[in-house]
């Protein structure tokens, strides 16, 4: 998860001023079209190999789903889902999960170690491990249940929507292996129209739920996807209106700023107390000193 | 023991356990702090960096914890509220003022005092059950994220309570001249204990 | 594939059937998905299971293993008797007008001529009727109840949809609705492609399956056009190559028919093997085979392929039966086969009944295993525990390994399911002291040789002759042996005599050198060709398979500068189908090859003589010696018309097509003393199995591959969730699977996919049973699913039937 400073730091973890930014990159977007993907798993060992990971090898646990879930080491998998919508249509629905990159990421919010989390002006919201401190913090801040901490180092993990290969004109790992054009990458613009036009060529076919989801209570993602039920995206296991968890919004928005005043304030009402009533104090005949400066 | 000048308030042992809760709490707000806003991230350098304040903070916390379950036992039963302490709460504006003619007779602990002692009884527990719930590499994954979301909140909430109760705490030691060598040395002077807890001190002394 | 990868994305309707293209070519798929997007295409899957490919398609139908041809004979009844054929085509380009004999007839599921005892046919009464001018008597108004139609139409009226229903599994409506969507690609400007694999030929009525589809394409006219065709994807990068180049006892390079011990002279053999037109002026490409023989012996022996020797032909072994890898093993088992060089191959993994393979090979002098990986065969001898459960002290065969490269530590060719021609460079040295097979085999051979030369022994010739003229002999280049199965004319060779005028001196048509198609092949020994079908793809323009041009100017895909397609460049079989009896493409958004008054042309290699005139009447399918697309074939071995037969271990006890008691099973099918008496039967084992492949994991390799195992690391099977709830399994728990050959043991996967199916008012349950896991690799170890499988094949490839039998299971 290298830093690239090419990238232009939009926004930066645990920092309130504004990073650099006089320079503009082109928003990006990676499009995951739910009806194209037949699960094959190439995006998964393309992700592991581009990064140089290499997750344990598990065992079967009743499903097709492996590794069985995100991990330190797994930035992205397949999940599989077998829905029957309609009674006796079986339709197995398959989705490759991982980081959504939000345009509003809920990790960056509660991350605590300034610049362990960076939102890039493309939009790719980016890890860097060496500033994490393994808090978890992001776990709890992130609304999809994405970054998972290593159990060897203490980090937290995800996908990087292959930062440095997007730095260098590459489109992501994921994007390039795909064998059958399901997932594709671009520019936000361009990604969210050919999206509409997919969801409408769907619908046609049939699918008359199809629809994008680029949920807008995080204010939008850099990875969308094309559903073929897209009014019921809970079916793969997606969150329907996904937002900063107000839990996290609490703790990280209003909270912060009141209670560090508060804690100051009272700090200062001590010291203002003591200057202006004073302290109390006692004479060894048992008089009070103050009493008797009223007096 | 009677004539003495000095009256004993707080055995070694009491102190002794007073001061490591003190200086717990102070590195777990210090730590704490630095993990809860930036403006104060500096604070982790104490540490030796974000992952050490991120690793030590909940072992402090601990501690402090284990070690204010002694203080909480041993002053339970003196903290109990009584009905002198309410009308003595409603005469807080006079407290504050140094305005004591009129007080209610104060035991060992003044109402202010117990208040304290049940914030952070109420406090601490929060801090270590919603601590527990969210500690890495440990727990944090025996709960779902939702439990862990609220965890957070309680415990920053429960954390910025209980460090302005501290505060007011210390205040209340620098503000009440004497007091702090009960803590210090264990005793107090007879006066400033007649003065201030003629209750007590009639209890201690028979007079 | 008679069609190609790319031409997928040409079609409006996709039929997966016998296959799972996206879960066993996910690379391939891409096409279908292209026909989905951009022509509107839809996508069928008719499998056991809702596979990977049902999750992307528009229409999904279960059907039970071994059905195939009850579902498709029923479509074929469908497409008849709603006149849903294209009826021009059938007539031009099919036998479907050409009388059948005397006698042939089918009764009670035996065709004419069968032989219980040795469980054959005798042909005599099938085929054509010929007339006294040596062609095939044909009825164009097709009313004659003798001709081809006539019998096709009363062969499969008896597979009505009630009747494919029943046998099937598949609901009726669900077939109804996908023979009407079948249907609607008989207009001539709609076509439909198939996709198939092992799903097919993994039966003992495997080939006949692909036949029944054939017919079906053919009535349809979809043959030979874009977007058409019937198409076999290929298991891995290069097996097109290894079918093309020849790994087995019933041909010769390039589909050459084997000599037989019939075969007393070149005369005879030749004689057997050269075809001659059944109609007027067709092609009969067969007519060639002298060429395309005698310059594979001029390849193999050089100079010492004389015509005072027939050319070497003696140096050919004449076998005297089928060498196909279970009679092979049969063999061993019987300890008549005392050594094997088993070459990129692992044999106890592959083929069926794991515990008959291991006693074969534990009867072996010795075994030599050359591969890249540490195959299972290459330890079968080694205890591991329950997973090979053998006595190391009790085998005495003496193993030699040798490591090889894998693919990409090699230089060379693949063929693929396109029949494309791909030279790659290799990407690394291989590591220890891998070395490629070629060299493997050559240094053996250079060995051998010497031996001959030093020792002497019986027939030393083939071995001391052999044309071995390689730059390093113990390392043959991959571009000398590419240039000699291209071939070369070794002299200039000279136009032939003009009998009008003997005196006009000959003209160099073709100068010595490489060679640029098979049609320069000569039968007198003046050229060398390996393999005729590859004659040209080193051509005097050099090595045709490393061109890279990504160019398609007609949109179609054909993409004629990339690679080399078998045969001569030529991307789509007899896309003379392409076009009307005319000339004229039958739809105008797909034009593919038309004739111009003068020649044909179009953007792909035209599969016809140029100059062949549409009045010619010149038949699109020229290797055929009618020239036309036969529905009635007597190669097969089982009947000319394809006819359900159940599998050798099946779940009903009837064949609800016949009451036959002897025609359950296909009668033609090859059963070894024994292997009868292994089968199991449906009151012991209850429930329909099958084996198949996963995206994740490549046959027996990929279990050494960490990135594989990662993704799919541990053995399973799958159940419905039915099944599950009448045994008590909970999703993932061990579970015990017994066939009447063995066990195995693995996590139980339950799943609404599988659903089982109702026949004949039974339910039959279903288990799935994925193969790749074994006793050696980085994956979870496993069983060999094969300790399961029956041993019995195709009756006519001897393709072990993996697909189709049965089993029992309960708690581990």
């Amino acid at each position: 998860m290298p830093s690239l400073q090419s990238l232009d730091i939009a926004a930066r973890s645990a920092t309130t001023t504004p990073s650099p930014s006089v320079r503009h990159t082109t928003e990006i977007a990676k499009l995951i079209d739910e009806s194209k993907c037949i699960g094959c798993k190439a995006c998964q060992v393309a992700c592991m190999n581009w990064n140089d990971l290499r997750d344990d090898v598990g065992t079967n646990v009743g499903v097709y789903d492996n590794p069985s879930d995100l991990s330190p080491s797994s930035w992205t998998l397949m999940r599989f889902f077998e829905v029957e919508v309609e009674k006796d249509k079986l339709e197995w629905l398959i989705r490759k999960d991982g980081c959504m990159h939000c345009a509003e990421p809920g990790c960056l919010q509660a991350c605590p170690s300034p610049g362990a989390i960076v939102k890039y002006s493309n939009g790719i919201v980016d890890f860097i491990s060496e500033n994490c401190i393994g808090c978890g913090y992001c776990i709890s801040g992130c609304p999809f249940n994405v970054p998972r901490i290593s159990k060897v180092d203490n980090k937290a993990y995800k996908c990087s929507l292959c930062s440095d290969r997007i730095a260098v004109g590459q489109a992501p790992a994921c994007v390039k292996t795909c064998p059958t054009g399901a997932i594709s990458f671009g520019s936000k613009e361009d990604m969210s129209i050919y999206a509409e036009k997919r969801a409408g060529e769907l619908r046609e076919r049939g699918h008359k739920d199809a629809g994008v989801y680029d949920p807008q209570g995080v204010g939008g993602t850099h990875v969308m996807y094309v559903l073929k039920h897209a009014d019921r995206p809970e079916l793969v296991g997606l969150p329907k209106n996904p937002s900063i968890s107000t839990m996290v919004g609490l703790w990280k928005g209003v909270t912060k700023p009141i209670a560090t005043a508060l804690m100051g304030m009272a700090a200062f009402a001590g010291f203002l107390h003591y200057v202006m009533v004073g302290p109390k104090e006692v004479e060894e005949d048992g008089e009070h000193k103050s009493e008797k400066e009223q007096a | 023991m009677s004539d003495a000048k000095f009256v004993e308030r707080y055995t070694p042992k009491e102190r002794g356990n007073h001061w490591i809760v003190a200086l717990c709490f102070i590195l777990a707000a210090l730590s704490g702090l630095s993990l809860f806003q930036p403006a104060l991230f500096f604070f982790s350098s104490l540490f030796g960096g974000g992952p050490w304040t991120r690793i030590l903070h909940p072992f402090i916390g601990v501690v402090m914890f284990l070690f204010f379950c002694i203080t909480m036992v041993r002053f339970w039963k003196l903290n109990r509220m009584t009905d002198a302490d309410r009308k003595w709460m409603k005469s807080i504006k006079d407290v504050v003022m140094n305005r004591e003619k009129n007080l209610p007779e104060v035991g060992k602990y003044n109402a202010g005092q117990k208040y304290m002692f049940w914030l952070m009884v109420v406090c601490m527990w929060l801090l270590v059950l919603s601590g527990f719930v969210m500690w890495r590499p440990y727990f944090a994954g025996w709960f779902p994220i939702d439990i862990n979301r609220v965890a957070v909140v309680v415990h920053a909430f429960s954390a910025v309570i209980l460090v302005i109760g501290i505060i007011v705490h210390v205040y209340a030691a620098i503000w009440v001249k004497g007091t702090l060598r009960a803590m210090m040395r264990g005793n107090v002077s007879a006066a400033w204990a007649k003065h201030h807890h003629p209750g007590w001190y009639r209890e201690i002394s028979g007079k | 594939m008679t069609n190609s990868w790319v031409d997928i994305k040409n079609t409006d309707l996709v039929l997966i059937m016998g296959g799972n293209a996206a879960e066993a070519h996910p690379c391939g798929f891409k096409w279908v998905v292209e026909a989905m997007q951009q022509r509107k295409a839809k996508l069928i899957v008719v499998d056991p299971r809702f596979t990977r490919s049902a999750a992307v398609a528009d229409t999904y139908a279960p059907i039970r293993m071994g059905s195939d041809i009850a579902f498709l004979g029923g479509v074929i009844n469908y497409l008849l008797s709603n006149n849903k054929i294209h009826m021009e085509y059938v007539k031009a380009y099919t036998d479907a007008t050409f009388m059948t004999k005397e006698g042939f007839n089918f009764d009670n599921g035996f065709f004419s001529g069968y032989n219980p005892e040795k469980r054959n046919y005798d042909k005599a009464t099938w085929g054509y009727e010929l007339g006294a001018d040596g062609f095939v008597v044909v009825d164009d108004t097709m009313e004659n109840p003798r001709c081809v139609f006539q019998q096709m139409k009363k062969h499969y009226s008896r597979y009505t949809p009630e009747l494919v229903s029943k046998i099937t599994g598949t609901p009726k409506d669900a077939f109804l609705k996908i023979a009407e969507q079948m249907g609607a690609t008989a207009a001539p400007n709609k076509v439909m492609t198939i996709l198939y694999a092992l799903g097919w030929t993994q039966h003992t009525i495997g080939s006949q399956n692909i036949r029944t589809m054939a017919m079906i394409q053919l009535l349809l006219g979809n043959m030979g056009r874009p977007g058409g065709g019937v198409n076999a994807l290929r298991g891995h990068a290069n097996v097109q190559g290894i079918t093309d180049m020849c790994l087995y006892s019933e041909v010769l390079p390039g589909y050459l028919g084997a000599p037989v011990d019939g075969d007393v002279s070149r005369e005879a053999y030749l004689k057997r093997l050269t075809g001659k037109p059944l109609r007027p002026n067709q092609m009969a490409f067969t007519q060639n085979f002298p060429k395309w023989h005698t310059s594979q012996q001029k390849a193999w022996w050089g100079d010492a392929a004389t015509k005072d020797n027939d050319f070497a032909f003696d140096y050919l072994p004449k076998k005297d039966a089928a060498y196909d890898v279970l009679h092979m093993f049969d063999l061993m088992f019987q300890g008549k086969m005392n050594g094997f060089v088993c070459q990129g191959f692992n044999p106890l993994a592959a083929l069926p009944n794991k515990k008959k393979l291991s006693a074969a090979l534990a009867k072996l002098k010795f075994l030599v295993v050359a591969d890249p990986l540490e195959t299972e065969t290459a330890e079968f001898w080694k205890n591991f525990g329950p997973l090979n459960d053998v006595d190391p002290k009790q085998i005495q065969t003496e193993v030699f390994r040798l490591p090889t490269t894998t693919f990409a530590e090699e230089t060379g060719s693949f063929t693929n399911s396109s029949r494309t021609l791909q030279w790659k460079e290799k990407a690394a040295d291989a590591p220890g002291q891998g070395k490629p097979d070629s060299e493997i085999m050559a240094r053996i051979f250079v060995k051998i040789r010497e031996m001959y030369r030093k020792d002497g022994g019986k027939v030393p010739e083939p071995i001391l002759n052999l044309s071995w003229p390689y730059q390093v002999a113990e390392a043959p280049n991959p571009g000398e042996i590419m240039r000699e199965y291209s071939g070369r004319a070794m002299v200039d060779l000279m136009s032939p005599i003009d009998p009008k005028n003997p005196k006009e001196p000959q003209k160099v048509v073709v100068p010595a050198g490489q060679l640029a198609s098979f049609a320069q092949l000569r039968d007198d020994g003046s050229t060398a060709c390996g393999n005729w079908l590859y004659c040209g793809s080193w051509s005097p323009a050099g090595n045709l398979s490393a061109r890279r041009d990504n160019s398609d100017p007609s949109g179609l895909g054909v993409f004629p500068g990339w690679g080399y397609s078998w045969p001569a460049n030529r991307r789509i079989l007899y896309n003379r189908a392409s076009a009307d009896p005319a000339g004229k493409p039958w739809d105008a958004s797909r034009k593919y090859i038309s004739w111009n008054g003068k020649a044909w042309g179009g953007v792909d290699v035209p599969d016809m003589r140029p100059n062949a005139a549409p009045e010619e009447n010149v038949g699109p399918f020229i290797m055929n010696p009618e020239g036309v697309a036969r529905l009635h074939a007597i190669g097969m071995a089982e009947g000319p018309f394809p006819e359900h037969y159940e599998p050798f271990e099946t779940p009903v006890a009837s064949n609800l097509m016949n009451t036959n008691p002897k025609a359950i099973s296909n009668p033609a099918a090859r059963v070894y003393k024994g292997d009868m008496e292994a089968f199991g039967k449906a009151s012991e084992f209850p429930y329909a199995a099958t084996t198949y492949r996963l995206t994740e994991h490549q046959h027996f390799w990929t279990k050494h591959a960490r990135s594989n195992a990662i993704v799919q690391p541990s053995p399973f099977v799958e159940i419905g969730e039915d099944l599950a709830k009448e045994k008590g399994f909970k999703n993932g728990e061990m579970v015990k699977v017994k066939s009447n050959r063995g066990e195995v043991r693995a996590a139980v996967v339950v799943t609404k996919r599988i659903k089982g199916f109702d026949v004949d008012g039974k339910k039959v349950h279903m288990v799935g049973i994925p193969i790749h896991w074994g006793f050696k690799g980085v994956t979870q170890n496993g069983y060999l699913a094969n300790a399961l499988t029956p041993y019995v094949g195709d009756a006519n490839s001897q393709t072990p039937e993996f697909k189709a039998f049965l089993v029992n299971i309960e708690k581990a």
